[in-house]
């Protein structure tokens, strides 16, 4: 399955091959163009000498990780996360490090070691460390380089309710999304941009929307789901299984009015469950896309995950499945009024 | 001028949702523009040609103000928000919002709340709906609101909601409307979604390409009780920027402002900011960079629903940017 292998595969920001020749041998067959940019964006081009609009459809390729920045005399390993992590979630996980892809798990002090005020407070990550079985410095350094990257090894597995638990949903949804869509039959300019580093700033989004010149550009995310016991609802971000979530504002942009009505109307029509995201924390590649050129008209439509940023999330596959429909719809109106104009 | 400052400050234009400002300065300039056109970010871009020696000026002042977005809605009808650009906390309960359709709302916080604990999730605002159902006729998630406040003239000066930048927007209705056959070509700019970040003006300047960025915004003063130490004050003149968090204002172009005040008599005063920007930020790093500075208007209580500006300094505004229009750049920039 699809999502299974890309949750799967492993793509710290800046990292990102494995994930990107994965999509590359999907979008092949699809595309009439496939290109990797200077960044390490993939576009994957449909019709590109056709008359407009130019529509680009965005998802990131990288996720958060954790990268290795020393290895003491007992052959432990430090690490710094990249991208935003709670180091709170990170304790007894199991992770795979570097290109040996060498087991580890990630150690801490044990509970009864701990003094009182320690046991009071969570774990920072200069307390945590990651064990892989060495016993000196020399014999970590045979099997993990400094800047090697160690990734979460949560499986992709399907769980009760139609729900799926996997790593790295935030974004590989968007990209299956986009790898599906790429596969509509439309007659103006589709470009499938495969981004880079978000996680570490909208790096790669800004760089590939310059190129593509889109007209317009929806913004394919996983986004946080804070439908959990001991949140007040007003303070959920999004809510699984309420279909996808449209934002209208987030910390790097105010969605375009007209797009998001349009989005809306046309989901109510086609009776597609959809939510807004209710909360303006956080951002996506939207941001940089958005204010690129003389400005590109963006939505950003995101299937919820709760955990996300952490070894494991889940999801709820008709949140997917919505997002899906509701851009396959919104591109046949757009092949509608192509064929009017 | 001052019926000008009413209508402008008057109008609902939370970040993103400006058109109900372009349309009413676009009504405003139609007969004074050689040109008139929007971009996609929603920036209106009036241009008054000039002589064919001269340079391209981009004058640029945002028409978007502070506000709020409706987060949810609760089932007696509360509305909970999140802001939308930099909001104080201590303005806003006991204060009231408006939307797009006309209805008011109250914020105020939750009644176990304490002062010092006050956060943005901890307020609510109150449309008068007694039930989700109720409320949603009037309003949805999503939704963008302003704070209400009426205008004032005291006089001399002036108090309103939105003056943080609809001064500035009015001082470029005014000098538009005062010039005639100017020697540079003009773009005035009516940015969109300063306060989010710069965003419209860095759109418009990637399609514009000027020799010279000038923005127009308002700057606090530090001339009220108590007031944080800055050397501008309200009634003394057009402040011209040195610097702040977004620009270091372009040597020659603050020397220029400057030279133009001294000479044409236009009172200034220069103006040091510690911390925030203007659309000059976004301007000058645009390609291969612009030369750029920024006016100030001197305001008290920015980003508040009562800003106060002296008419003076507007006055002053205007005239430096008229001076700017027909200054020969040559050796400039």
């Amino acid at each position: 399955m699809l999502l299974a292998r890309l949750t799967q595969a492993n793509g710290a920001p800046g990292q990102e091959n494995e994930v990107r020749d994965l999509i590359r041998a999907e979008v092949e067959a699809h595309a009439h163009v496939v290109k990797t940019d200077a960044l390490g964006n993939l576009l994957a081009i449909k019709n590109p000498d056709a008359p407009g609009p130019k529509v680009m459809l965005a998802a990131h390729m990288d996720e958060v990780a954790l990268m290795i920045v020393g290895i003491d005399g007992d052959g432990y390993l430090k690490f710094r996360p990249i991208g935003g992590v709670d180091p709170r979630v990170l304790v007894a996980k199991t992770v795979v490090v570097g290109s040996k892809k060498t087991p580890g798990v990630i150690g801490s002090k044990p509970i009864h070691l701990q003094r009182p005020e320690e046991r009071e407070n969570a774990f920072t990550v200069r307390e945590l460390l990651i064990d892989i079985g060495a016993k000196s410095k020399e014999e970590a350094e045979k099997l993990v380089q400094l800047g090697e990257i160690a990734y979460f090894t949560t499986e992709y597995e399907e769980v009760a309710n139609g729900k799926v638990k996997a790593k790295a949903l935030d974004d590989r949804v968007g990209c299956a999304l986009a790898i599906r869509l790429l596969q509509e039959e439309v007659s103006f300019p589709l470009i499938a941009a495969f981004t880079v580093q978000e996680e570490v700033g909208l790096r790669g989004a800004g760089v590939a929307a310059y190129q593509v010149e889109p007209d317009l550009a929806l913004i394919l995310e996983g986004t946080t789901a804070s439908d959990v016991p001991g949140t007040d609802e007003h303070r959920q971000a999004t809510a699984l299984g309420q279909g996808p979530a449209i934002t209208v504002m987030d910390r790097t942009v105010i969605t375009n009015p007209e797009l998001v009505q349009e989005l809306f109307a046309l989901a109510a029509e086609k009776g597609i469950k959809v939510q807004v995201r209710r909360s303006t924390a956080g951002g996506t590649d939207a941001g940089r896309i958005q204010l690129s050129g003389t400005g590109v008209k963006v939505a950003t439509i995101a299937v919820p995950c709760r955990y996300i940023h952490s070894p494991a999330s889940i999801m709820c596959k008709d949140d997917f499945e919505g997002a899906y429909q509701l851009v396959k719809h919104y591109l046949a109106r757009l092949e509608e009024r192509a064929g009017l104009s | 001028m001052k019926a000008i400052i009413e209508q402008l400050t008057q109008a609902f234009g939370p970040s993103g949702y400006e058109t109900e400002v372009t349309a009413l300065i676009r009504e405003m300039i139609k007969d004074q523009a050689d040109e008139i056109r929007t971009d996609v970010l929603g920036n209106l871009i009036a241009v008054k040609n000039g002589s064919p020696d001269g340079k391209k000026i981009m004058f640029a002042a945002h028409t978007d103000e502070i506000g709020i977005v409706i987060t949810y809605i609760d089932d007696k009808g509360f509305l909970r928000f999140s802001n939308v650009g930099g909001v104080g906390i201590a303005t806003l309960v006991g204060s009231r919002v408006r939307f797009a359709n006309g209805t008011i709302g109250v914020i105020y916080q939750e009644g176990k709340t304490q002062w010092k604990e006050l956060t943005l999730d901890k307020l609510y605002i109150d449309i008068g709906a007694t039930s989700r159902e109720e409320a949603l006729q009037k309003v949805r998630v999503g939704e963008f609101g302003i704070f209400h406040r009426d205008f004032a003239d005291l006089g001399g000066r002036l108090v309103s909601k939105a003056m943080d930048d609809r001064i500035g927007c009015a001082v470029l209705v005014e000098a538009l409307k005062r010039i005639s056959n100017p020697k540079n070509t003009l773009y005035f700019v009516f940015t969109t979604q300063e306060e989010v970040g710069l965003r419209g003006a860095r759109t418009a300047a990637f399609g514009i390409e000027p020799d010279l960025g000038v923005a127009l915004d308002v700057t606090l003063t530090g001339d009220t009780p108590e007031a944080f130490p800055k050397a501008v004050e309200l009634g003394k003149g057009a402040a011209i920027k040195v610097k702040d968090s977004s620009l270091i204002a372009h040597p020659r172009v603050k020397d220029l402002m400057v030279e133009l005040c001294e000479t044409k008599g236009i009172p200034y005063q220069m103006e040091v900011l510690a911390r925030g920007g203007t659309d000059a930020g976004a301007i000058h790093v645009s390609k291969e960079g612009v030369p750029s500075g920024t006016i100030s208007i001197p305001s008290r209580y920015v980003h508040s629903p009562s800003e106060m500006v002296d008419l003076g300094d507007v006055q002053a505004c205007v005239d430096l940017v008229l001076a700017i229009a027909q200054a020969d750049l040559e050796g400039v920039i």
